[in-house]
């Protein structure tokens, strides 16, 4: 591939010199999987105590992570151009799993999000969190970046069609996530500040619109519910009475580990996995959640820090949106939980119990350090 | 592809790049510091605030209901106790759809319309997260069905319970009262807080009136509960304190005697002790049951007992008002006395019926259906009460007047409550010029004066009035209010003598002895019941009419409808030297005297050859 060569002629950098470490030589990043491993035991402590002490959890947690560090391995081994190739079809792969789910999907809690294979159950929406920056990112280094007006519409295309198929699932949430994972490749991309401003106004003209025709009354009465959460104190209003209480109740130094009584008695919906950052308020308090945002705010800086030092337009852009997603789980959850946020189903990266999203994270990072080994691949 | 890489400038694109990293640099910076803001503001900011309500969600302040206070006899027998059962309560916060639960409760053990009605009662007194009982006193049976099925009835908990229970049922219905639940108009009376966690008041007697003091102190628990109400473990408590036990004065031996001399014959029976004033016995006929109410009596139940022609609900003893006929003839003859308006040596002319000078109407003897003639052709005073002449009556009523007669029977206790430790008490009737002029608007006629001396016309009195009555007389005047209960928790309740009757020793001496040849001469009106006697009786027998008999018609006790047939009286105490029991017995429609004298008897049998009058 061309471009390769032109890096290589192009590189000034003095990475020639640089030392030829163990982790460098399985492609991974030091700090990234320092913080990671931080976060993840961390995490680990949190979900003990929100499920009551269940070894099964805990277990069932780790063997997720397991698997995860063993997907974001892979990924890292993997070469960005091989990305780069394949990300189309990867794409519509992805797109086609999820034309199938209204087709042959399984429903749980009234939605159909779900593909069954065999013994195996995901979510086609999850594999589109990834397929999404990858396809769109190649996208704009073939087509140029900063975008041009035809790119970004059939980028802009690229992003409506699988956030479309994930909305009628429905999953409000996961389709404004993988929206968002598309979109934030056409911010870094450089789209123009106007178009950025465009969009952002029609975004607000066609609210009422979406209100009165698109949302359907489970999301309208989420986001009515975040706005007066007295309204409905047993029904709607519950879950967020409960978290804020929860939160709030753990001060600056927290009930102690294991000691929190929303979520022992309880009182707290989905302690163990969209809420689960209220048990870690209640039981550690201010200091436990500074602690946490602390590591993911060293993540998200390390994952911008391995985009800008990326060699190839590709993965900057492919690191920088990984980045950006993954900031936005954790506002959004963060901020749900606190009742800043409608409830939209996200659950808190890396901390929550789940198989799924926590796979799709991992493999994230795992292309983050494929990237981040870029140059030094260039480098060998 | 390679034109297109021919004019990238890498260089540029690298350095949008870092230009956009940075904005996002910023905007996730400020996004994170308004979380960190937000997170501050919960925590530490309305800590208290959040810290309390996560109390309120975990702690749940539950009463302790007192344990009734119990009832006691004055030796000991327990007449109300206190019984365990098992209650159905929801708490409707937990219950999800409520309507649905009902249903399937309902079709679990069965649920009344009427609990239904009485839960939203219930529910609308009760604080949110409060067990509201929903059917009380479950079989064991229907515990275990709720048991099993517990986890399909939201909300739903089976509660243990402390119930009255009257374990002699009729006997002391009229006495004891009865508890009940607690229903609207009450809610509007009581202390809530005193009743939390209570289900059952006093409704009529003794529960009644002593509700205070039988009720207790309410006790509270903080106790920890799950988002599902379960309490898991008690914090701290706060234990209640059980309400006071009474003692009384009634005699469950006596009581038993007096309801079975009684029998069927409706009517009352009072025996009072004259030392004190206590109640030593106070049956009604018909009674009830009043464990029935305890626990809602069904409308079926009710409606019988209310509609019943023989009114069992009414307590005789100290709701019924009878005319007393001629039980009142000893206080007349007393008060005749005082006022020197006769002796004991006085005679008066009697030839079976008396004429108001100037008036040609005969008021008959009742004597003269019997002899076709009067009691003797001179009867003095002892005669007249021994016998119980009318005519002798007439005469001292009508030298009397209404206004002395009036006044010399009110100190006995006529026309006035006694002031017995139950409620709903009846005052009578003590007929004057005041009363009648208020009542009827009309003027007293010197015809109406001869009635009342008989204890007829207007005049009514209660079975405890009469026995109030014998109990002065047999105090030579000493009186004391009736009283049910003796003892509260440890605390002696003493009666203090009401105002005294004031009459010579001499007049009290001739009365009582006309009063014991009532019982103890042959011609006596009561001789039949002098046979036999251990020990000496004081008494005055009474007829009463029910309906007026129209002059010169003859009362045929045959062709009378059974509701119109004579009240019998019998009012007597013993032994007279040394009386230890007052007691009055009427008879309801019981024809004459001779339906209640032997009831007396039985009675002071029992009470003074027991030896309880040392």
């Amino acid at each position: 591939m061309a471009e390769y060569d032109r890096y290589l002629a192009n590189d000034s950098r003095g990475d020639f010199k640089h030392r030829n470490s163990i982790l460098e030589a399985l492609h991974l990043d030091g700090w990234l999987l320092l913080l990671l491993a931080t976060l993840v035991t961390f995490g680990l402590f949190v979900l003990f105590s929100a499920s009551d002490g269940s070894q099964a959890t805990l277990i069932r947690q780790m063997r997720n992570f397991g698997i995860a560090t063993l997907a974001m391995f892979a990924a890292s081994q993997v070469r960005l151009d091989t990305y780069y190739r394949w990300a189309p079809l990867f794409y519509v792969a992805a797109l086609l799993l999820l034309v199938a789910v209204p087709l042959f999907g399984v429903g749980a809690k009234g939605a159909q999000r779900w593909l069954s294979l065999g013994v195996i159950r995901f979510q086609p929406s999850e594999l589109m969190k990834l397929a999404m920056p990858l396809m769109v990112a190649s996208w704009f280094s073939r087509y140029g970046i900063p975008p041009r007006p035809w790119p970004l519409l059939g980028a802009l295309l690229i992003i409506a069609l699988p956030a479309s198929l994930i909305v009628i699932q429905p999953d409000l949430g996961t389709s404004m996530l993988v929206a968002g994972s598309g979109l934030f490749v056409v911010f870094m991309a450089g789209v123009s500040w106007w178009y950025i401003m465009g969009a952002a106004a029609l975004f607000l003209m066609s609210a009422w619109p979406a209100w009165l025709f698109l949302l359907k009354d489970y999301q309208k009465q989420r986001i009515l519910t975040l706005l007066d959460p007295e309204s409905d104190k047993l029904g709607a209003g519950w879950n967020i009475i409960q978290s804020k209480t929860a939160i709030g109740s753990g001060g600056w130094s927290g009930k102690g580990w294991l000691s929190g009584t929303q979520s022992h008695l309880d009182f707290l919906p989905e302690s163990q996995t969209d809420f689960i950052i209220a048990v870690l308020a209640e039981e550690l308090g201010l200091r436990g959640v500074v602690f946490l945002l602390s590591i993911y705010t060293l993540i998200i800086l390390r994952g911008f820090a391995i985009s800008i030092r990326a060699q190839t337009g590709f993965g900057r852009l492919l690191a920088s949106s990984i980045t950006l997603t993954f900031f936005v789980y954790i506002f959004v959850n963060m901020g749900m939980v606190a009742g800043i946020l409608p409830v939209v189903g996200v659950p808190l990266p890396l901390v929550s119990a789940g198989g799924t999203s926590i796979v799709t994270l991992m493999l994230g990072f795992g292309v983050l350090m494929a990237v981040s080994s870029e140059k030094r691949v260039i480098a060998q | 592809m390679a034109p297109r890489d021919a004019i990238r400038d890498t260089g540029r694109e690298a350095a949008i790049h870092r230009g956009r990293v940075f904005t996002a640099t910023v905007i996730v910076s400020l996004a994170l510091a308004s979380l960190f803001y937000r997170y501050y503001g919960l925590q530490i900011v309305n800590y208290e605030q959040f810290l309390t309500q996560s109390e309120r969600n975990r702690v749940r302040l539950e009463a302790l209901p007192p344990t009734r206070g119990l009832i006691f006899d004055r030796n000991g027998e327990l007449l109300a106790s206190n019984e365990p059962s098992q209650l159905l309560a929801v708490v409707v916060e937990r219950a999800g759809d409520l309507s649905a639960l009902l249903d399937r409760i309902e079709s679990l053990i069965g649920l009344d319309p009427e609990e239904r009605i009485r839960f939203q009662e219930r529910r609308r007194r009760s604080r949110p997260y409060d067990a509201v009982p929903l059917k009380l006193r479950l079989t064991d049976a229907e515990t275990a069905v709720v048991g099993v099925n517990r986890h399909t009835l939201p909300g739903a908990t089976i509660e243990a319970q402390l119930t009255r229970a009257y374990p002699h049922g009729e006997l002391l219905s009229h006495v004891l009262g009865y508890v009940g639940r607690i229903n609207t108009q009450e809610t509007q009376r009581i202390e809530e807080d005193r009743y939390r966690g209570t289900f059952h008041i006093g409704k009529v007697g003794l529960e009644k009136y002593y509700e205070d003091v039988l009720l207790g102190r309410v006790g509270n628990q903080n106790t920890e509960a799950n988002a599902h109400g379960r309490v898991l473990r008690v914090l701290d408590q706060e234990p209640p304190n059980p309400g006071t036990d009474l003692k009384l004065h009634l005699d469950l031996e006596l009581q038993r005697v007096a309801a079975e001399a009684l029998g069927d014959q409706r009517g009352a029976v009072v025996a009072l002790d004259p030392r004190n004033g206590g109640v030593l016995a106070l049956v009604s006929k018909p009674s009830f049951d009043g464990n029935l109410f305890v626990n809602g009596i069904s409308t079926k139940a009710y409606s019988s007992l209310r509609d019943s022609p023989d009114t069992p609900l009414l307590n005789r003893a100290i709701q019924g008002q009878y005319p007393p006929g001629s039980t009142v003839k000893p206080m007349l003859a007393l008060t005749g006395l005082e006022l020197g308006l006769i002796t004991p040596e006085t005679t008066v002319k009697d030839p079976g019926w008396y004429q108001i000078p100037g008036d040609s109407r005969r008021y008959r003897d009742w004597i003269l259906r019997i002899r076709g003639t009067g009691h003797a052709e001179e009867v003095d005073m002892r005669m007249a009460i021994a016998e119980s002449c009318d005519v002798y009556y007439y005469d001292l009523a009508r030298n009397l007047g209404i206004d002395r007669l009036s006044e010399g029977l009110a100190p006995y206790g006529f026309g006035q409550v006694t002031g017995i430790d139950i409620t709903s008490e009846q005052r009578g009737i003590l007929p004057s010029r005041a009363w009648k002029r208020a009542k009827l608007g009309q003027p007293w006629y010197p015809g109406e004066t001869l009635s009342v001396g008989i204890g007829q016309g207007y005049m009514l009195a209660t079975p405890l009035q009469l026995a109030q009555a014998a109990m002065i007389v047999a105090n030579r005047g000493i009186a004391f209010k009736p009283a049910l209960v003796s003892r509260i928790g440890n605390e002696e309740r003493v009666a203090p003598p009401l105002e005294e009757v004031v009459a010579s020793p001499a007049h009290w001496s001739a009365v009582i002895a006309s009063m014991m040849d009532v019982v103890h001469t042959p011609a006596g009106t009561a001789a039949a019941i002098g046979a036999d006697l251990s020990y000496t009786i004081a008494g005055k027998t009474g007829t009463s009419q029910v309906i007026g008999i129209a002059q010169d018609a003859v009362y045929d006790e045959e062709k009378i409808n059974a509701r119109h047939r004579n009240h019998g009286w019998f009012m007597a105490f013993a032994p007279v030297d040394r009386p230890s029991i007052a007691i009055a017995v009427l008879a309801e429609n019981g024809g004459g005297s001779s339906a209640a004298y032997p009831v007396a008897r039985k009675v002071m049998d029992a009470w003074v050859t027991r030896g309880q009058d040392g």
